[in-house]
């Protein structure tokens, strides 16, 4: 199989195969609280894209330079995966602030909120410790893999808040029974576009 | 000591009813979807869960004068952190089986809305006594509905319950045409907003009353 190709099915699986909020309800919560509106899901959208990227590749060099080595992974990863998502949110806060106050204010309170995305500890947990993901492509991922496949996993998420976003802006005039208005609505919203990933299975044999 | 358990037997109801978690609170949804398609993940998720909110309400609210104020949240992580550890590496040892179908569920428990917002909304500023209660409330109101959910969609996805290797109960001829829709992801979501649809229905009625 050669590069490029490899790397294109990797960011195709986690983009739509194996769509982390549809398929593998990882950070289901912002995907309800945030996706009201598409403008606010878009920003948080480019908030994980770009939190998610940095923190796996802190990750990854933990992980293969620091952890390993020292064979203190098995147990140690959980707290030094969580810090470095933790310091970098804090950091990448402080360095928008500084230097583009408008991003700021466009994406300042979604970026506290990511710290605790599972999203973000999921993607950099699969992208180093072998075992976890199931993609038959590649089990152990180099650091450019690593790249790519968090790229899709935040592209597959920004990709279905945004639709789901859309869904929710039209329901807001549409007759809903009383039982099912606001949060039961948006589950079978989420049910039905599940469903419609779940098209997605075997795509080129992934 | 008699007023003192009545409080604590208040602190722990509140979590199981009035602000139970996943349906009230709407907090840390995503494990409890992904994991209660068997009835048996339930149990092992909820005992996981209550460990650790217990824990980290307990060691968290025993330091609380002693934390600054603003690197509590760094702090709480760690200690939260510390205690997936524990629940990570003994399920990994003991139940091999489980722990491979729980998955990335466990080390997730450490960014589970659920317990932060413990930490940060009830054991920071409570004594330990009630952080245990409201730790073991929290657990306990989380259990329940994972349990729940996973019972109803294991009996309708495969028409039987299996629990420990046991066919608890079986609905015969169902089990041929059962939707397996329902311990697919798309039944999570739907049963989750049957359920939820149905709470709402009882509370405007009772609000009617």
């Amino acid at each position: 199989m050669n590069e490029v190709y490899r790397y294109f099915l990797i960011f195709l699986g986690a983009l739509l195969v194996y769509n982390i909020l549809l398929i593998r309800f990882i950070a289901l919560c912002p995907l309800i609280g945030v996706s009201t509106q598409v403008e606010t899901s878009i920003g948080m959208a480019m908030s994980v894209l770009f939190v998610m990227t940095m923190s796996t590749a802190a990750s990854w060099v933990a992980w293969n330079y620091v952890l390993t080595p020292l064979h203190v992974g098995q147990f140690l990863y959980i707290p030094v995966f969580i810090l470095i998502i933790a310091s970098l949110v804090q950091f990448t806060e402080m360095v928008i602030k500084k230097t583009s106050p408008p991003l700021y204010r466009a994406m300042g309170i979604y970026l506290p909120l990511i710290t605790t995305n599972c999203a973000v500890l999921a993607a950099a947990t699969e992208a180093v410790k072998p075992g976890f993901l199931k993609l038959n492509v590649v089990y152990n991922f180099s650091l450019p893999e690593a790249l790519i496949y968090t790229i899709g996993v935040a592209a597959g998420f920004g990709l279905v808040i945004v639709l789901f976003a859309c869904i929710r802006e039209r329901l807001e005039t549409a007759p809903i029974p009383h039982s099912f208005r606001g949060a039961p609505i948006a589950f079978i919203i989420a049910a039905l576009m599940s469903l419609a990933f779940m098209g997605f299975a075997n795509l080129l044999g992934l | 000591m008699e007023e003192r358990n009545s409080s604590f037997w208040l602190e722990f109801r509140k979590g199981f009813i009035l602000e139970n978690p996943l349906m009230v609170l709407m907090v840390g949804l995503c494990a409890a979807l992904a994991i209660s398609n068997r009835f048996e993940n339930g149990i092992f998720m909820g005992i996981a869960v209550t460990f650790v909110l217990v824990f980290s309400n307990m060691i968290i609210a025993a330091i609380r004068k002693g934390i600054p104020d603003e690197i509590r949240i760094p702090i709480f992580i760690v200690i939260i952190a510390s205690f997936v550890t524990i629940v990570d590496l003994s399920m990994k040892a003991y139940f091999p089986a489980v722990y491979s179908r729980l998955g990335v569920w466990i080390p997730l428990i450490v960014v589970n809305c659920i317990i932060l917002a413990r930490a940060e909304g009830y054991a920071y500023t409570h004594t330990v006594w009630h952080s245990i209660a409201d730790g073991l409330g929290m657990g306990a109101g989380y259990t329940c509905v994972v349990l729940f959910m996973g019972f109803i969609r294991e009996l309708l996805g495969t028409g039987k319950l299996v629990v420990f290797n046991k066919t608890v109960i079986s609905l015969g001829g169902y089990g041929h045409y059962a939707p397996s829709i329902f311990i697919l992801f798309p039944g999570a979501f739907l049963t989750f907003a049957c359920l939820l649809a149905l709470l709402n229905r009882y509370n405007a009625r009772k609000t009617d009353e």
